[in-house]
């Protein structure tokens, strides 16, 4: 791992300039951005750690929904009582992620801010092709080992996987990401690969993450987010859905319904045909089964990951259906 | 770089070292201070052999800073016995055969410790869960669940 000088910020802006100058980058858990730095993938001349700074690990729960400071621990929300209550999907999406080792370093800004796990792109010794890495080298993973890859949302310059597990909760109940004034939706904070893989977010330069919003609803309340992988735990998704359901009156027919799917795409993929083919409908197996399948609509696979586009409809109806039978 | 001055607390004792930036918590505690009980796997966050307290929650130390652990509580293998006396975890492992060749226990201990803490050792089903972050090359799996439930049973009572 190549030197670096380091500093801790003692305020926001502090932090916010220091890290906007050329080469400095935040630390605040390290879990990716060390083994990165190891990895040879983040080469940073200053890390300006932010986890000393006060009053941003806050989760205020309203009846509005709840605000998460960026630097609140994952395993601390995945624990909170009011997150476990009102939004059980989120929760599940944090206690089903990494470690506890690793849910206790990491915080929650950082992980929306967490990289693909895309082995080309972790390897810059060996595959120096990797437009998320070097606009314009080219991508190893085209043509070469697949099975991670995304079949939702690729582009010819890169077919990376988004990774992580909370943001599909965050996507599928519209949360809202903070960079100090400014706010943006999550749908709109995460971009797509198209041309520019190496530009994964709408932040910039001198922004930092500052708190996480998710509104409270029926549906986030009825939640659950399924994570299917190659091993029971410590383990990234070969594809997940969060789901949150809300029913009228009857129990039976669906007011509200929320359907985002992970492991499958290049963004945390909220799967809107879903929802529209159920929504006003009565909630019913096959029903359910069907419509499921319009969450790969549009999919193309790359060989070795085609898994996913069967495996990706059986986990979003699988959720669906359990969060019925408990009517 | 310029190398830092830092003070780490570490099972109890003030320790004075400079440290260039990048050095982990982990390769300070095993090449700068000795305490190798502390163990290097796979330096990425992908095996738990590195876990230690910092501020009495269990973390990885490949992917902490040194510099970051400076102001906090650091507690290792080597700080868990009192006055000569084995944790009630370490003993459980014990007894239980625990292990095999080694390489793992003395993270699977520390995470053991802080998951029996976190009331997250209700059940074997629990324990598997909250104890995935530590491998095991050897497969002593179901005896290191044995030994942590033991322990929980202990610790609870
Ligand atoms: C072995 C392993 C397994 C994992 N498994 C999973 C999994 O199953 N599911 C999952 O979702 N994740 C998983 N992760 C990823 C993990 O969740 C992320 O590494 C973690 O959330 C990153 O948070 P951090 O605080 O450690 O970020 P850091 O590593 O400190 O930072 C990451 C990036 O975010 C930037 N940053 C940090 N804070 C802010 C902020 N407030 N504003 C703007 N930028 C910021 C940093 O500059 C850096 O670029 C795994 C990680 C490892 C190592
Ligand atoms: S898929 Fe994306 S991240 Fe992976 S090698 Fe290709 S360009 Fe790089
Ligand atoms: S050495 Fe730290 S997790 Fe493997
Ligand atoms: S006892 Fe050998 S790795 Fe666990």
């Amino acid at each position: 791992m190549r030197d670096f000088s380091y500093l801790r910020a003692n305020s926001l802006d502090a932090a916010r300039q220091a890290a906007a100058l050329p080469g400095a980058m935040l630390l605040a858990g390290g879990t990716t951005l060390i083994d990165l730095a190891k990895c040879g993938v983040a080469e940073p001349e200053t890390l300006v750690d932010i986890t000393h700074l006060e009053g941003l690990d806050k989760i205020e729960v309203s009846e509005r929904g709840v605000i998460i400071g960026a630097l609140a621990r994952m395993g601390h929300v995945a624990d909170h009582a009011g997150i476990r209550s009102r939004f059980p999907a989120v929760s599940e999406a944090l206690w089903q992620a990494a470690s506890a080792q690793i849910r206790n370093m990491a915080t929650i800004g950082g992980n929306l801010m967490q990289r693909t796990r895309c082995p080309y792109f972790r390897d810059p010794a060996n595959f120096s092709a990797c437009n998320k890495r070097e606009p314009g080298s080219g991508c190893s993973a085209i043509g070469g080992v697949t099975r991670g890859h995304a079949v939702l949302g690729t582009s010819d310059a890169c077919i990376a996987m988004y990774p992580g597990d909370l943001a599909v909760a965050l996507v599928a109940f519209d949360a809202t990401v903070h960079l100090g004034e400014r706010q943006v939706s999550v749908d709109d904070f995460f971009l797509l690969p198209g041309s520019t893989p190496n530009r994964e977010h709408a932040i910039e330069p001198g922004e930092m993450i500052t708190a996480i919003e998710i509104p409270g609803s029926a549906a986030a309340r009825r939640s659950t987010y399924l994570k299917i992988r190659d091993r029971q735990s410590y383990e990234f998704a070969a594809a997940s859905a969060a789901v949150g359901i809300e029913f009228e009156a009857d129990g039976r027919t669906i007011r509200d319904l929320r359907v985002a799917l992970g492991g499958v795409a290049t963004k945390p993929w909220r799967a809107r045909a879903v929802e529209a083919a159920l929504i006003g409908k009565v909630w019913e197996p096959d029903t359910v089964r069907a419509a499921s399948l319009l969450a790969v609509e549009g999919a193309v696979d790359h060989g070795a990951n085609h898994y996913k586009i069967e495996l990706a409809p059986r986990v979003v109806a699988r959720a669906i259906l359990k969060m019925g039978e408990t009517v | 770089m310029t190398s830092l001055p830092i003070t780490l607390t570490i099972n109890g004792h003030r320790h004075e070292l400079e440290v260039e930036p990048r050095v982990t918590l982990l390769d300070a505690l095993r090449d700068r201070l000795g305490l190798t009980g502390t163990k290097k796997g796979c330096d990425h966050g992908q095996c738990g052999a590195c876990t230690v307290h910092v501020d009495g929650e269990r973390v990885l130390a490949c992917l902490t800073l040194a510099a970051q652990a400076e102001g906090r509580t650091v507690t290792t293998i080597e700080g868990l016995a009192r006055e000569g006396e084995l944790h009630p975890v370490q003993a459980a492992f014990l007894e239980q055969d625990a292990f095999q060749c080694g390489y793992c226990t003395t993270g699977q201990i520390m995470s053991a410790v802080a998951c029996i803490r976190e009331g997250h050792a209700g059940s074997d089903e629990e324990i598997r869960e909250y104890m995935a972050g530590n491998l095991c090359r050897c497969g002593a799996y179901p005896h290191i669940v044995a030994a942590v439930r033991q322990a929980a049973l202990e610790v609870q009572s």
